[in-house]
């Protein structure tokens, strides 16, 4: 123990920023959480129409979008272990992958709604319009769910660039990689609720 | 270490840390300072939410319009009802008093993400500011009611889209703090602060960290969606497009039932401070105490339906959530009976902190069993809508955790600021509080026991007398604030300087200076003793801090 | 005296190769999930598609997300977290399914 009290503010502690990090993405969890319970509702309510609405929904980019962020999740893990191991080298390649994975999502993803869009399925849109309510509200949740899904991707992008940087800087090291774990756990968390968006919306049929 | 700790330490307030002045608040990360900030911003919203209720009692004075038409009485329960909820109430007093004390109370420097916290308060100010220019906008002021119900939230032209985005702000302020709390309690404990000899009110506000964490986000996520459908006309709630807007009650209370627990845990946690200190007794029951707050966080969750008993809702749901309503009175009860308990036999010693608490006990109770004539379904039905319910929530949340947090006031004053107010004002200002909240709210019980609705700015005849008296009590209860607040400024600039332990109190706040250094302590804190156990206070407390 | 920093970091957390051994699992279980969505299984679609995603999400959760690894303390925080939800999913069936 130090004799100065005044040290200890300022000591690292790895474990309380873990803890911070998790009940940030219990609240995240929770977040999604209410759109799944209205999900739920609404199925019940308009299962007809939510089995009909979804054959609109492109079934093969789903998949390759669900592979994508899969992989993505396992880039990132193992940049993780590289630098647990001193290897930095490895740890930037697996984050850069990490990355640019996750650009591909999100390029699909776009592709998807552009497609949507020209069909004049969007809120507001001429076909929609001629739609039954349930399939309505089938794509009211659609949007609304892998839109903010997708909000999440970006700013996993984000927050992984700046892990990027530290990287580079040597501010993440063998020594000190918490952030680097903290900014994994958020990215998993966002494969965590694609891996339920993914059968909820695409299998359907 | 120094015998005489006041002359040789500097206070946080004389602290020079990277900036000065005004900066040297708002940028600033310590707690003590955040605690502060939110203190004042918090009190000022709450003069302004009284001002609003003022003017709304004004209008009941007479039949027809008095000082103002239908849509302005709209919009001004609308509003006094946002800044008294998500302004004053729900950070209250976890957002200051915690903010000052949490950190203190288990040994500590500070709370575990300091940045953080400053963030949070910060948003806290921006929500705030949100909220009052959203009343200049376009379309005007919002009158939705606090509840933002849907389909008309979609649909009244009134300017509803800032002051959503303001409470999704302040309910991301609220996520913060509860975070922080929770890691704090968990990482910075002093050496020997074990779980079980953390003070209540530490108990308390972990509980209410956990209902933060678990319900805000539920609010947050419907009053994005509610923002959406009206950008965007996506199909959500509109029953026009297919949506279900008793889906959005659910959702709504989902977070809403859970934060009048976040509202109310953090005060009982202070009642369970004040009790023993002023009786000088052990608390009778700490574990249970401590166990209850967990228990009614939990239970509280689950709740959320007793607020739709006439919306449509199944019938099943209706008696499953009526039933669970009665189930979270157990644990409330719990602490009420072990208060009591504690007093039995105290030498007690009548202090202005100690007898808000009496007032709360009173006022709280009757709120509590009023609340049970709302929980089951058949008498809700009959009273659901009227000023019957207004008087039930006022008697919780003012008379509830508004006294209480006039208590903590009081408590930490001469810690916070190192000066003590006049008692003698304090205590004829309770007095004149709850004369003047008598009237004003428990009036409403017998006027909504009589059928008469709430949010309507004009009433029947037959309402006349009872509405004259409530409108006399809220100038009486608004005169006993005035008295209140008053006595504390006059005290903050000319009143005597305060010792260390002005009330002889065992939690660790009391054994540093008034008002704390910079970091909190002089000295490593080590507990040996739990909180309340009085028959060790000579050992436990240190000559200087006698 | 300071202690070193050094990461605080489990000796047992797995390397490179028991991770991509995960991967694949996820990998074979979504195009299980794919395959299986084909065939006319009625009323039990929904229930095979939940079953597999919670497979997967647990496979996440405990490897990728460490939970298996780290302190008690998480798993008993998430616990609670899911328990709540499958709580508030209940609670609001009690409405819809008997409205
Ligand atoms: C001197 C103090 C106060 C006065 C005179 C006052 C008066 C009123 C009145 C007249 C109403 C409207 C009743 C109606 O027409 O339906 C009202 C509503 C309300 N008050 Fe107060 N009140 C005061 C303090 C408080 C406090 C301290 C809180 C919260 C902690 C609070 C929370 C509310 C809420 C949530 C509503 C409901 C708004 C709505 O219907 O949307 N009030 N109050």
């Amino acid at each position: 123990m130090s004799t100065n009290s005044h040290n200890i503010a300022h000591h690292r502690d790895d474990f309380g920023s873990k803890m911070g990090m998790w009940l940030f993405l219990f609240t995240e969890l929770i977040l999604f959480g209410g759109l799944f319970i209205m999900y739920m509702v609404y199925r019940v309510e308009y299962s007809e129409q939510f089995h009909l609405a979804a054959k609109e929904l492109n079934l093969a980019l789903g998949t390759i979008n669900t592979l994508i962020l899969l992989t993505s999740s396992l880039t990132m893990v193992l940049s993780i272990v590289a630098i647990g191991r001193g290897s930095k080298k490895i740890s930037i390649f697996y984050l850069i992958s990490t990355i640019l994975l996750a650009l591909g999502f999100m390029v699909i993803k776009a592709f998807e709604w552009g497609a949507k869009f020209s069909h004049g399925l969007y809120p507001g849109g001429t076909e929609l319009a001629n739609l039954s309510n349930g399939e309505v509200i089938f794509f009211g949740m659609y949007f609304v769910m892998t839109g903010l899904h997708a909000l999440h991707v970006l700013i996993g992008i984000v927050i992984l660039s700046f892990m990027l940087v530290f990287l580079l800087r040597d501010k993440i090291n063998k020594d000190n990689y918490i952030k680097l774990e903290a900014g994994g756990l958020y990215w998993h968390l966002v494969d965590l609720i694609w891996i339920y968006l993914f059968p909820l919306f695409y299998l359907l049929h | 270490m120094s015998n005489s700790i006041s002359t040789s330490i500097k206070s946080f307030y004389e602290y020079e840390g990277k900036h000065r002045g005004i900066l040297g608040w708002i940028l600033s990360t310590d707690h003590k300072r955040i605690g502060l900030l939110y203190l004042w911003s918090m009190v000022g919203f709450f003069l302004v939410g009284v001002f609003l209720g003022f003017l709304m009692r004004l209008e009941m004075l007479s039949m027809g319009k008095t000082i103002m038409g239908p849509q302005t009485y709209n919009a001004i329960f609308t509003l006094h009802g946002i800044i008294m909820i998500f302004l004053f109430i729900v950070p209250g007093i976890p957002a200051a008093f915690g903010n000052f004390f949490l950190p203190i109370m288990i040994g500590a420097e500070d709370v575990q993400f300091p940045r953080l916290n400053l963030l949070s308060w910060w948003l806290y100010v921006t929500g705030g500011l949100f909220a009052i220019i959203s009343l200049f906008l376009s379309g005007g002021p919002i009158d939705t009611g606090w509840t933002f119900y849907v389909p008309y939230s979609i649909r009244t032209t009134t300017q509803v889209i800032l002051p959503l985005i303001a409470a999704f702000i302040l309910g991301f302020s609220s996520i913060l703090t509860g975070i922080n709390f929770i890691t704090t309690v968990h990482r910075m404990r002093a050496k020997g602060m074990t779980f079980f000899k953390l003070p209540l009110f530490v108990w308390a506000l972990y509980a209410t960290g956990w209902i933060q964490i678990i319900g805000t986000p539920v609010i947050g996520i419907t009053i994005l969606l509610v923002i959406i459908e009206r950008v965007f006309s996506v199909g959500l709630f509109d029953p026009a497009l297919g949506g279900d807007p008793i889906l959005f009650q659910h959702l709504f209370w989902i977070y809403s039932h859970p934060a009048v627990y976040i509202m109310i845990l953090p005060a009982m946690g202070v009642v369970s401070e004040i009790i023993p200190t002023f009786a000088r007794k052990h608390i009778f029951g700490y574990k249970a105490i401590a166990f209850s707050s967990l228990a009614i966080a939990f239970i509280g969750t689950l709740v959320w339906g007793h607020h739709m008993f006439t919306s449509g809702m199944s019938d099943t749901a209706r008696w499953v959530y009526s039933f669970l309503t009665y189930i979270v009175a157990l644990p409330s009860a719990v602490k009420v009976f072990n208060w009591v308990a504690t007093m039995y036999k105290g030498s007690i010693r009548m202090s202005a902190p100690f007898v808000f608490v009496m007032a709360f006990i009173v006022l709280f109770s009757i709120g509590g069993l009023t609340g049970l004539i709302l929980g089951s379904v058949a008498t809700n039905v009959h009273v659901h809508d009227t000023y019957f319910v207004v008087a039930h929530f006022h008697f919780v949340m003012f008379g509830g955790t508004g006294f209480i947090f006039f208590a903590a006031l009081h408590y930490w004053f001469p810690k916070m600021f190192g000066k003590m107010y006049n008692e003698k004002i304090a205590m004829t200002a309770v007095g004149i509080l709850t004369i003047g909240f008598l009237m004003l709210y428990f009036t409403m019980f017998i006027l909504g026991y009589e059928g008469m609705p709430r949010r309507y700015y004009d009433y029947l005849p037959q309402f006349q007398f009872l509405h004259i008296l409530a409108t006399v009590g809220s100038w009486v209860l608004i005169s006993g604030l005035l008295l209140m607040f008053g006595n504390l400024l006059y005290s903050l600039r000319k009143g005597a300087s305060a010792k260390a332990n002005p009330w002889n109190g065992m939690t660790l706040e009391w054994m540093t200076s008034s008002p704390p250094p910079f970091e909190n302590f002089n000295y490593h804190p080590e507990i040996k003793f739990g909180p309340y156990e009085y028959e060790h206070y000579e050992e436990a407390v240190k000559d200087e801090y006698k | 005296m300071e202690e070193k920093p050094v990461h605080q970091e489990h000796k047992n957390s797995p390397g490179y190769g028991y991770n991509i051994l995960i991967w694949l699992t996820l990998i074979s279980l979504t195009c299980v999930s794919v395959a299986v969505a084909g065939l006319d299984l009625g009323a039990y679609i929904l229930l095979t598609a939940l079953v597999i995603a919670t497979i997967k999400s647990t496979l996440v959760i405990n490897i990728f997300m460490h939970i298996k690894f780290d302190d008690p303390i998480f798993k008993l925080f998430f616990s609670l977290i899911i328990f709540t939800l499958f709580v508030l999913f209940v609670l609001t069936a009690f409405d819809i399914l008997y409205r």
